[in-house]
């Protein structure tokens, strides 16, 4: 039985998440069987035979001019029409915005159930079981799927993509797909606000947040100097992003997004539980507080007690010279 | 213009999770149950966009236990016009029976909007509007942080990584709501008062066969307990040292 993984490309880019995918897609293989398919929306080929180097045998690309943005509706019947020509065991697909979108479309339009967001998957008696944080992460679920395909959608930055396999190229076939693309729909008009090139929170490699303890929007000078030092994108607690000092995208938490970098920087935020059920992931925590007792030192791997005022600078000035 | 909200009762943000003696489910005990949270700028939406229309319903929709019915009324409180509990007191983590339950109920009515929360704070499926507007053959935009309608039109934006997507939609419509859309009432004593008076309309529902089985439920490992470095800027080299030599993150 085949796996088949949507992949996610923006601007004629493959992004991180579909090689995330791919490489879940390839562990589970083992037990699964194979082959790993992907299947692709786009306006173009965006070089999809170098994923095989990513852990895919053969893509199936989906064109139509439509697709130069996410189209709903003509990525729901695409990929609807690829898991009815590949008849897959499972469906992968990235818990991108993207993916959150798509996910449970395909999943109704085959009358099957998803397990959105998760964080681990495996294969027992035969069985995908999957896991996903539920509670805000205060608890973890398994399901089990009754009927095929099982569904699932991964949790960016959990899943590793697999060491490339040097020259390996995956077999890239067009997809036919009926779609009136006349018929009512949701249609992406625009992109607003792209920022800088960093990446998104949800996508970053290091975030550095901020909270209330920064005392005013001025002060995020000061967390975008040491998150310039790291490489690292921005973060905040909703505190912060209610009073306007910082934009929504960069709320981390229950309402805000959740993270799991591999080094997650929490300044003068106390840990509230539902900010902690945003960045617990992570795979390395720093808490800067000058509150000895506040919560987020509880999941910290690491702590500094102190004026962030003080310890911020002298990090960041560290973090310069030891380049 | 007849609007359907959608909503879900959650146990509070705040809840201490326990895990209930069956080892897959919750620990009702000493739980409260409050309106998800998303669901509130659903409710919200519908209520503004009514007052600006001048004219049109709005019904909330309920599926769960006899507690929703609390919700429900919460609803009313703030304004909406009428509400239908379909009542199941076994509701499994299950999308997809979940809309296909709301899309029985909706279908017939025929509204102009259908509002919903982009995820429940439970299960945090963040499923069940896609899935409504895929059964119900209706256009659908998820995560809704801008809400503007033009005539038969609506002009959203949803939040997505590195920018903000603008999504144009006619209407008939399915929408999903981020925090951000708008700023939830609280139900006013008057509301309260009134709600008293607005009917709530019990349907019996059978959910069928299930399309995900419950496996478990069980609290996360622990993380390991860290340590604090030091006070202050003087413990900012041996963080900078234990960041790249011990955690190998930098
Ligand atoms: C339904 C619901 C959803 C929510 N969703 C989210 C969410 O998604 N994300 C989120 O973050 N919150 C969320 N919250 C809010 C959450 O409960 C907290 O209110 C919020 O996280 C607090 O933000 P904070 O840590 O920045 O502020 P505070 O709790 O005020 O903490 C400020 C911290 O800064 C420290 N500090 C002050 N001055 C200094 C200094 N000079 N040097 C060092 N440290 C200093 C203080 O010791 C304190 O610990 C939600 C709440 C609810 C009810
Ligand atoms: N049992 C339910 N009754 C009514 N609406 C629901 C129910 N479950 C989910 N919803 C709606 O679907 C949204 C997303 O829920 P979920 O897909 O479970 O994350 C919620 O915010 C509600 O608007």
């Amino acid at each position: 039985m085949s796996i088949l993984v949507v992949l996610e490309q923006r601007d004629g880019h493959v992004r991180p998440v579909s090689r995330e995918a791919l490489g879940e897609a390839s562990r589970l293989a083992a037990s699964l069987g194979g082959p790993v398919v992907g299947v692709c929306c786009a306006v173009a080929d965006p070089g999809l035979a170098a994923l095989g180097e990513a852990g895919a045998d053969k893509v199936l690309l989906a064109t139509h001019e439509a697709f130069a943005r996410y189209d709903a509706a003509g990525f729901a019947t695409a990929v609807a029409a690829a898991v009815t020509a590949v008849a897959p065991a499972l469906v992968l697909f990235p818990a991108s915005a993207m993916g959150r979108d798509l996910a449970p479309r395909v999943a109704a339009m085959a009358g099957v159930g998803l397990a959105s967001d998760c964080s681990a998957l495996a294969v027992a008696d035969g069985r995908v079981v999957a896991t996903r944080p539920v509670y805000a992460g205060k608890a973890l679920q398994k399901v089990a799927f009754t009927a095929s395909p099982a569904m699932a959608s991964l949790r960016p930055k959990l899943f590793a993509p697999i060491e490339p396999a040097g020259g390996r190229t995956a077999a890239v076939e067009p997809l036919a797909f009926a779609w009136d693309a006349a018929a009512p729909r949701a249609k992406v008009t625009g992109l607003a606000g792209a920022k800088s090139g960093k990446p998104d929170v949800t996508e970053a490699e290091i975030v550095v947040s901020g909270g209330r303890g920064m005392k005013g929007p001025e002060h995020f000078t000061l967390i975008e100097q040491l998150a310039d030092a790291l490489g690292a994108s921005v973060g905040a607690s909703r505190a912060v992003v209610d009073a306007g000092w910082r934009p929504h995208g960069e709320q981390v938490g229950q309402t805000g997004k959740v993270v799991a970098p591999k080094l997650y920087i929490a300044v003068g935020i106390s840990g509230a539980i539902q900010h902690l059920a945003g960045m617990t992931s992570s795979k390395c925590i720093v808490a800067i507080n000058k509150d000895p007792d506040a919560p987020i030192f509880k999941v910290a791997d690491y702590g500094i007690v102190g004026d962030l005022f003080e310890v911020v600078p002298a990090l960041t000035s560290a973090l310069r010279q030891s380049r | 213009m007849l609007q359907i909200v959608c909503i879900k009762q959650v146990p509070d943000t705040e809840t201490r999770v326990k895990v209930a003696g069956d080892g897959r489910t919750l620990d009702p005990a000493g739980v409260t149950w409050v309106m998800n949270p998303y669901d509130e700028y659903a409710v919200e939406a519908a209520l503004q966009l009514k007052e600006k229309l001048g004219a049109g319903e709005v019904v909330a929709v309920s599926l769960g236990g006899a507690t929703v019915q609390t919700t429900l009324r919460n609803a009313l409180a703030m304004g909406a016009d009428r509400a239908i509990h379909l009542r199941t007191d076994a509701l499994a983590p299950d999308g997809l029976a979940v809309a296909k339950a709301l899309a029985e109920v909706i279908r017939p009515l025929g509204p102009g909007l259908v509002w919903l929360g982009k995820s429940a704070a439970d299960d945090d499926a963040a499923q069940v509007g896609p899935m409504l507007a895929t059964l119900l053959g209706l256009p659908c935009t998820t995560v809704v942080a801008a809400f503007e309608l033009d005539g038969q039109t609506a002009r959203v934006e949803r939040e997505i990584e590195g920018g903000r997507e603008q999504v144009e939609l006619p209407l008939p419509a399915v929408l999903t709501c981020d925090k951000g859309l708008n700023s939830p009432r609280y139900a006013s004593l008057k509301g309260i008062m009134a709600a008293k008076k607005k009917p709530i309309e019990e349907r019996a529902l059978d959910l069928g066969a299930p399309h995900l089985e419950l496996v478990s439920l069980e609290l996360p490992p622990a993380r390991a307990a860290g340590r604090i470095v030091g006070e202050g800027a003087a413990a900012v080299p041996e963080l900078v040292r234990a960041l790249r030599d011990d955690a190998k993150v930098i």
